[in-house]
């Protein structure tokens, strides 16, 4: 009876083994076919980004041979206008230090012509040139009240800068030609069949409106130029350097594309007599932010990525690191440790864009703090970041074994100093670790700058973390909403930048937790 | 720059209040430093601390009132007959010409007036700067003269010291309770002033979003409906999508690496997926807009159904592949926490490796990874940059993943960014909104995070 029951089941399960074993062989299927699609998700990812990014990183130039006529650049000649003055203040007894500095835009965009020309007021007004000079007496009242001629130190900023004006006319002059002109005439000695308005239009349209700051960087740095033939290298339009790159296509018929068929014939030629190169494209690094891709840069986002990112480690690494020791080696176990406790773990899990309308109404609204300015940026992404800070320090903590506090309290030391002597530089490599971290995922934020206005469209170099500025995600953000094609290329370009950056901040935390930290 | 260059004197105070109370306590005990209740070096803290609190407190309070009293005792020394008259915001826009005529600053009008009222401001100005100057290093002074009398062999410095330091250490502590209040009070007040305008129910429950205002009563197209059920639709829609994606991915890649994986190929897969949850959000948006919708369009194109370019599809599935390391992380923790002797039971009883996982391990670990899961969804519904460049801008109430829906938080940022008038609904939508996503998202947290506590409590 026993026997035959324990046959039948040895025969059923006999029989169900195939069906369970096939069942078992598709249950791991599945499990492979899971991790295969989200490696492949991965790779998909990369290999996009970087197949549309790297061509950023070359740029098709042109060599132009450009003759600087004086009658464009400096019509005025404004020059020995210049030079006149300083011969005439000279002559007047007044001893000028460092005359050169008038003259050189460079030093005069630096401000150092302010001092200077100060300097020069103050001898100025010891001497008789105010009473014998008609012009700026007429310019004085011209500016100022009746009521503060008198005012000495009024009087005084006037004059200074009226010797600036006179001695910057040159500079301006330099600094606003028309540096389109000598570019244009210079393309058009290149192909002098080339006639009536439109087909010069597009002619001109192949090569980068760049090309005209390129001239004016060289005359500020070097006057002398004026009047000279130089040859320089200048980037194409963005719109041709996509065609070399292969992303506009010029099988596609005219209409199809942005590059007309005769931009496409005069390339061709220009190629044909050696004066197209593709250099690596420096400007990606250097730049700010531009309308034209081929003048863009990322270089303005870094430092702005920078600066906040300075702000908020400053922050939030020793308020993260006081707070995780409070809570981790002194609290008590009361209501307030545990509602603490409580709100940190769900501002870890807050949307990064709650914070940004946080920093909106509070830091903007109501204390009135700059918008677009990184020292607000490093405030919101602080209070982003301190919970990861805090959870990442107290587990740091938590791993010191309890030995090194009792041997230190043993020996006599009270309980803050066997912290700070002895528990703090054993767990700071984690504590470190997971500021790096956190940090690495501040770097990458954008939501909630784009509530804060760290979102404008911002050429300058960002100076200090008061200036306006924007950083590496949103830079991406709104190059990606750039429709140039050229900016996409841009775009992928930063995503690698940043990526790499990102990169850099993990491999030191995964270096720093390898060497430094002990496993007890 | 000038509070800078006081900010460091004060430094340079500080640093010596430690080395007079440094050599004070030295001295006090003749050189016998073991008779000092306290080492040297907390008294030259103590007096450092003694010196750093009330001059840096000094300067901030002056900082915060300098502006203020300045203001108005510019004003206040205005002729009568000039300010008469005028409205509260020409004065403010006096002020600021005064402000901007003392800075040597373009100012909108230049009056007599003003000018020598800007004379004043300056003067005044200056002459707080000097007394800010002196107030802040004598009280910096003085107090270093007086906790240099306090140092005696059996003064607790250290005790006193490390009060101090523990009482920074509370404060920091509390700033996490600071930033959640800051939150909920800010969405709260600016929500309470939108429902000024809008009554709380036709947001809640209206189902048109059109957040335009009209400027003039006959303009067209400018409704100004508020009603905020389209756009909980659509995040759910995209949330839901995504968890659809992330969920089988995530727990079978932490099923596979949790119960059959070798540790050579856990310890290299692991890494790996975990580079998703690494890359920023804003770089799946690329990937979404540049790939993946143009992909799903022309996918939809050649099998005759209309994908919109703004898909949900598409927001959706990139939105699934960076949730992916939550779900997978999270479920791997938990079902390694599954005791090993359930497993043995189940093996013991003949079960395959898969009918142990299904029938025993599954259903034991599944509250974590529920929890897990909403954690992930709570990611979903408040992810920002994916649907911002992704998924589209109208408000659609619809199921159908094909067609381009919006967002709480794509809604957030179009209010948002650009210029704001913080009167307006249109701005103030904005914060509802906010407030309606961090109450959703703390509940999911709340639960999550209770139900992971509660799965962990019964197996350890």
């Amino acid at each position: 009876m026993n026997t035959t029951t324990s046959g039948a089941t040895r025969d059923k399960v006999a029989r169900s083994l195939k069906r369970r074993y096939a069942a078992e062989k598709r249950f791991q299927a599945y499990g492979i076919a899971a991790i295969a699609l989200a490696l492949m998700m991965i790779l998909t990812l990369f290999v996009t980004i970087f197949g549309t990014g790297y061509t950023a990183f070359w740029q098709t130039m042109i060599n132009l041979e450009v003759t600087l006529y004086p009658q464009d650049i400096d019509p005025d000649n404004s020059r020995d206008a210049a030079a006149g003055m300083i011969a005439a203040a000279r002559a007047k007894g007044i001893g000028l230090d460092g005359d050169a500095h008038l003259l050189d835009p460079r030093t005069a965009k630096q401000q150092a012509l302010e001092s200077d020309i100060a300097t020069l007021s103050e001898l100025a007004l010891g001497r008789p040139m105010t009473a014998d000079n008609p012009e700026l007496i007429a310019f004085l009242k011209d500016r100022f009240l009746p009521a503060n001629i008198g005012d000495e130190a009024l009087v005084k900023d006037s004059l200074a800068t009226w010797l600036g004006n006179e001695a910057g006319a040159f500079n301006r002059a330099i600094q606003s030609a028309d540096y389109l002109r000598p570019v244009k005439q210079s393309i058009s000695d290149l192909f002098p069949e080339v006639t009536g308005r439109r087909d010069k239009r597009s002619l001109y349209e192949i090569v980068s409106p760049g090309a005209t700051y390129v001239l004016r960087d060289m005359v500020l740095d070097n006057p002398d130029l004026i009047g000279q033939r130089i040859s320089v290298t200048v980037p194409m339009s963005d719109d041709i350097d996509q065609l070399e790159k292969g992303a506009i296509k010029a099988e596609l018929p005219e209409s199809a594309r942005r590059v007309k068929d005769n931009q496409i014939a005069w390339f061709e030629r220009l190629k044909d007599r050696g004066l197209i190169e593709t250099t690596f494209n420096t400007t990606l690094f250097t730049a700010g932010d531009s309308r034209e891709p081929e003048l863009a840069g990322i270089w303005g986002a870094v430092v702005g990525s920078f600066f906040t990112l300075l702000v908020t480690l400053l922050l939030s690494f020793p308020i993260g690191v006081a707070a995780a020791v409070y809570l981790e080696e002194f609290a008590p176990t009361n209501w307030l440790t545990d509602l603490i406790e409580v709100n940190i773990n769900n501002l870890a899990a807050v949307p990064s864009i709650v914070f940004g309308l946080l920093g909106l109404a509070v830091f903007l609204n109501f204390f009135g703090m700059p918008r677009s300015a990184p020292v607000v940026g490093g405030l919101v992404l602080t209070l982003m970041t301190l919970p990861t800070i805090i959870i990442a320090s107290r587990a740091a903590l938590k791993s010191v074994p309890p030995s090194i506090r009792e041997a230190a309290l043993g020996i006599g030391a009270s309980k803050m100093q066997s912290i700070f002597h002895h528990v703090l530089p054993l767990a700071m490599p984690g504590m470190l670790t997971g500021t790096i971290i956190g940090m690495a995922q501040a770097l990458g934020e954008t939501a909630p700058l784009l509530m804060i206005g760290m979102v404008a469209f911002i050429v300058d170099i960002p100076g200090s973390p008061f200036d306006s500025a924007t950083v590496m995600p949103v830079q991406i953000y709104l190059w990606s909403d750039s429709p140039e094609r050229a900016f996409t290329e841009r775009t992928s370009a930063a995503i690698m930048i940043l990526l790499a950056f990102l990169v850099f901040m993990n491999a030191a935390a995964v270096v720093l937790r390898k060497r430094f930290e002990r496993r007890w | 720059m000038q509070t800078f260059v006081l900010i460091l004197a004060v430094g340079a105070l500080i640093m010596i209040g430690f080395q007079v109370g440094h050599r004070r306590s030295v001295a006090i005990v003749g050189g016998k430093a073991s008779q000092l209740h306290s080492l040297p070096g907390y008294h030259g803290f103590y007096i450092a601390l003694w010196c750093a609190i009330p001059a840096l407190m000094v300067m901030a309070a002056w900082l915060i009132m300098e502006p203020i009293l300045l203001d108005s005792a510019v004003m206040a020394s205005l002729p009568a007959e000039f300010t008469a008259n005028k409205t509260d915001a020409q004065l403010s826009l006096i002020l600021n010409d005064i402000r901007n005529i003392a800075a040597g600053n373009i100012a909108s009008e230049r009056s007599e007036v003003t000018v020598l009222a800007a004379q004043r401001y300056a003067e005044w100005k200056q002459a707080s700067l000097i007394a800010r100057v002196i107030a802040v290093l004598a009280v910096a002074a003085a107090a270093i003269v007086y906790a240099r009398q306090r140092i005696r062999p059996e003064l607790r410095a250290r005790n006193a010291v490390e009060n101090v330091i523990k009482t920074l250490m509370i404060l920091c502590s509390l700033i996490a309770i600071l930033t959640t209040v800051g939150i909920v009070l800010s969405l709260l007040f600016e929500s309470g002033r939108f429902f000024e305008k809008v009554p709380f129910t036709d947001f809640l429950f209206g189902i048109e979003w059109s957040p335009q205002t009209a400027l003039r009563k006959d303009q067209v197209g400018s409704s100004g409906a508020f009603g905020a059920i389209p756009l909980f639709g659509g995040t759910f829609l995209i949330s839901l999508i995504a968890l659809c994606v992330a969920v089988p991915i995530g727990l079978m890649t932490a099923i596979y690496m949790a119960e059959y994986a070798s540790r050579k190929i856990r310890s290299a897969v692991k890494p790996v997926v975990e580079i998703l949850a690494g890359v920023p959000t804003v770089v799946y948006g690329f990937f979404a807009a540049l790939t993946v919708a143009p992909l799903f369009r022309d996918t939809g194109a050649v099998f005759g159904i209309g994908i919109s370019s703004e898909s949900a599809l598409a927001a959706g599935v990139v939105m699934g592949i960076m949730i992916i390391p939550f779900v997978s992380s999270l479920s791997d923790d938990v079902i390694n926490a599954v005791p090993q002797s359930m497993r043995d039971g189940s093996y013991g009883l003949g079960a395959t490796r898969s009918e142990t996982i299904r029938k025993v391990v599954l259903p034991a670990a599944l509250p974590g990874i529920v929890g897990g899961v909403l954690l992930a969804a709570s990611r979903a519904i408040g992810e920002t940059m994916i649907v911002v460049m992704a998924a589209g801008l109208a408000a659609n109430l619809t199921a159908n993943p094909f067609e381009a829906v919006t967002t709480v938080t794509v809604q957030i940022v179009t209010l948002l960014v650009g210029d704001q008038e913080f009167d307006s609904a249109k701005t103030l939508a904005a914060f509802a909104l906010g407030l309606v996503l961090f109450c959703i998202t703390l509940l999911l947290n709340v639960i999550a995070l209770h139900v992971v506590r509660k799965y962990r409590e019964q197996y350890e």
